[in-house]
């Protein structure tokens, strides 16, 4: 066994995998914040809340109908992506003419809101949700020991974060959302209905982030704040990513998760700062983002 | 209608110190989190708590008029003293209670001393309150650093788990819990082979969780509260560290976290605490009145909200004994001369440093199948003595005990 700056090399690989874990998870949420700011320019700050209505549907689900986890990864993110639906019909489809930050404080309020009720029917303290019985267990790597359910978790970010890129980048509905996006009008006049695949994206951004909630209940702990934590390192992921870009989001994620991991080896204290001073950095060399198109 | 209200109750204060030398009016209010991560451990249950302590007290003294208020630090130390100023100078608060987060209750205490007006903690746990940053308008209620780490560590220590690597929350409490308990751990023989600062509120525990393996010691100290806490007993069990060989000590763990954890992850932790609410009939009784006043069936009382009852009622009895309008330091005294007596704490004492002492108790977390019924989490394993709970004077190096 050799060692790198005085770490056990198998510790630095066993750090490694863990960093790649929590970037699956920067990574999902990430995605849905980029897909709803690249097609519909809203800056998305309830996602955050979205993530924990999923974790708390997931609960309430097993506590009210005794549906487990696997029936929960589908219908929870359904539920609330409707819950999306209904707010973009109702609040968001006046602002897309206004600027940016109408929709962010709309969305920051929403929030709030949805964290207080959560609060106040739930507790703060947190609820409890156990790993399903499949994927109990783990695998000893030599290095480290590998819970089966954090490389189900990588499994399915990276499932779902592929197949997102491929159907708005390589597809023809994909093709006609970009369309959408950059003009209207256009689109419109060649008989595609635009507002309701905008209201449907929402949707299905929302989805996003309650699927990466069920995906957390079983590891961490679900407690109303728990979206509010992390939301804002997701959109520290999204602004170095590049705003609205789908493959930034992605490979930002999985990257900051692995220079996290790394910090927490090296110099603890500063593990949760270190991706906002990579983000003031990325600001100042490339104020569009490593992956963005210059305005 | 707030006005009218004043008017009326300095209208009756005035006709009553003419009339009636006995009316004490007393103000008391209750600063919490009410809103955030430890909303449930104190919170509106603190409230509630509050409540029935004034109801069973003016209810026996009918010439005790005790008004209440409430409000919310955000878990920040300079809203924290922002209300507290504002409390003392222009609501004429004479007492305020609670205060989780030791960073608030260390900047509370300050403004306490400084107004001279009487400051009862039960939501924090530095045990630099009566220790360096003791002063005489507070009092130390329920638990702190010390005895929690007193309670687990010995008993964790005594049954073999010699060395350590702490978990730690990278702030204050986390500090003092950590320096606490790690003094325990070599007093009786243990040695702490290494630690690591974790920021508050992380998500991802299992980076520090492999650094804790790697260390090979056989107990890994959590020096942190709430969802911290939760989050890293909760990725413990899933990178199978209790499986390894290796044990979890939860240096600060409350019901309603065990609650979070659920019995099947959270089965045969240790923790200490001074009061749970299924320990005999008394605590039963008042977990009942608890839960009425709070509208919460579902919900069980922690040691901090014991202690905001408890609290209130050695503060109204000391008041009722001054008479009058005294100040802070003057309460503290007759409140430390008198030995207290509740139903919830039993007897015990105030110290010369303002800390309350009473018994610490072991607790282990239940298995599922031996949980009869919702809320039932620990078996008791050993009582601690209140003259060995707590820290001893001589080592407290507050000013109050060398004056």
């Amino acid at each position: 066994m050799f060692e790198i700056f005085g770490i056990p090399s198998g510790a630095l690989f066993g750090q490694l995998l863990i960093g790649l874990i929590n970037g699956s998870f920067y990574a999902l949420l990430s995605l849905g914040l980029a897909v709803i700011f690249g097609m519909l320019n809203i800056i998305n700050f309830s996602h955050g809340a979205q993530y924990m209505m999923g974790a708390f549907a997931a609960y309430l689900m097993l506590k009210y109908s005794g549906l487990g986890y696997w029936p929960a990864l589908i219908i929870a993110p359904l539920v609330v992506g409707l819950t999306g639906v209904i707010v973009e019909r109702v609040f968001l489809q006046w602002l897309y003419k206004l600027d940016h930050l109408y929709g962010l404080l709309l969305t920051f309020g929403l929030a709030l809101i949805i964290e207080g009720v959560a609060r106040n029917q739930l507790g703060s303290a947190g609820l409890p949700y156990v790993v399903p019985d499949a994927l109990r267990g783990g695998q000893n790597l030599g290095f480290m020991f590998l819970p089966n359910y954090r490389a189900w978790v990588i499994f399915a970010s990276l499932a779902v974060c592929i197949s997102t890129w491929f159907v708005i980048e390589r597809t023809r509905l994909g093709a006609y959302l970009r369309a959408a996006t950059e003009n209207p009008t256009l689109v419109r006049a060649f008989g595609i209905n635009v507002p309701v695949m905008i209201t449907l994206t929402y949707g299905f951004g929302v989805a996003l982030a309650a699927f990466a909630g069920v995906m957390a209940a079983p590891i961490y702990n679900v407690s109303p704040q728990m979206g509010s934590e992390l939301i804002i390192v997701v959109f520290a992921v999204v602004v170095i990513g590049g705003m609205g870009s789908i493959l930034g989001a992605i490979i930002t994620g999985f990257g900051l998760g692995i220079i996290e991991g790394l910090t927490k080896v090296f110099f603890p204290e500063a593990s949760n700062t270190v991706i906002f001073v990579i983000m003031a950095i990325v600001l100042l060399v490339r104020p569009a983002g490593l992956f963005g198109r210059r305005a | 209608m707030k006005k009218t209200l004043g008017l009326a109750a300095l209208a009756a204060m005035l006709a009553c110190s003419a009339a009636q030398a006995q009316q004490v009016n007393v103000k008391i209010g209750v600063l919490s989190d009410m809103s955030s991560l430890y909303a449930d451990i104190g919170g509106p249950g603190s409230v509630a708590a509050a409540k029935l302590a004034i109801a069973d007290f003016t209810k026996d003294h009918p010439n005790v008029k005790v008004e209440m208020i409430s409000g919310d630090h955000q878990n920040k130390p300079d809203v924290g003293s922002n209300i507290a100023n504002q409390w003392y100078d222009v609501d004429k608060v004479d007492m305020i209670i609670d205060v989780p987060n030791s960073g608030v209750a260390l900047a509370v205490s300050q403004v306490a001393a400084t107004k001279n007006r009487l400051f009862i903690v039960s939501g924090a746990a530095a045990s630099d309150l009566t220790g360096p940053k003791c002063n005489a308008d507070t009092i130390h209620w329920t638990y702190d650093t010390w005895m929690l780490s007193n309670g687990t560590a010995t008993a964790m220590v005594k049954t073999g788990g010699d060395t350590w690597f702490f978990l730690t929350a990278d702030y204050a409490f986390g500090h003092a819990l950590e320096r606490d308990a790690g003094a325990v751990v070599e007093k009786n023989g243990g040695k702490v082979l290494g630690k690591v600062r974790v920021p508050l509120n992380t998500n991802d525990f299992s980076s520090f969780l492999l650094q804790a393996q790697s260390s090979k010691a056989k107990v890994i100290g959590l020096a942190n509260a709430g969802g911290d806490t939760i989050n890293s007993i909760k990725q413990a069990a899933e990178f199978g560290i209790v499986k390894g060989g290796q044990k979890l000590a939860g240096l600060l763990v409350f019901a309603s976290d065990v609650n979070a954890l659920g019995l099947p992850t959270a089965q045969g932790l240790s923790l200490t605490e001074t009061w749970y609410w299924d320990m005999n009939d008394a605590n039963r009784a008042w977990t009942k009145r608890w839960q009425a006043e709070r509208n919460a069936a579902g919900k069980y009382p922690t040691m901090i909200h014991a202690g905001v009852y408890a609290g209130i009622l050695h503060y109204l009895k000391a008041r009722l004994a001054l008479g009058g309008d005294p100040d802070g330091k003057t309460v503290a005294e007759k409140m430390k001369a008198t030995p207290t007596d509740d139903i919830l704490f039993g007897k015990g004492e105030i110290r010369v440093d303002g800390r309350k002492t009473h018994p610490a108790y072991l607790f282990e977390v239940k298995k599922p199948e031996e949980s009869k019924y919702p809320g039932d989490f620990y078996t008791l394993k050993a009582t601690i003595p209140a003259n060995e709970a707590f820290r001893p004077l001589p080592e407290d190096n507050c000013p109050l005990v060398k004056g």
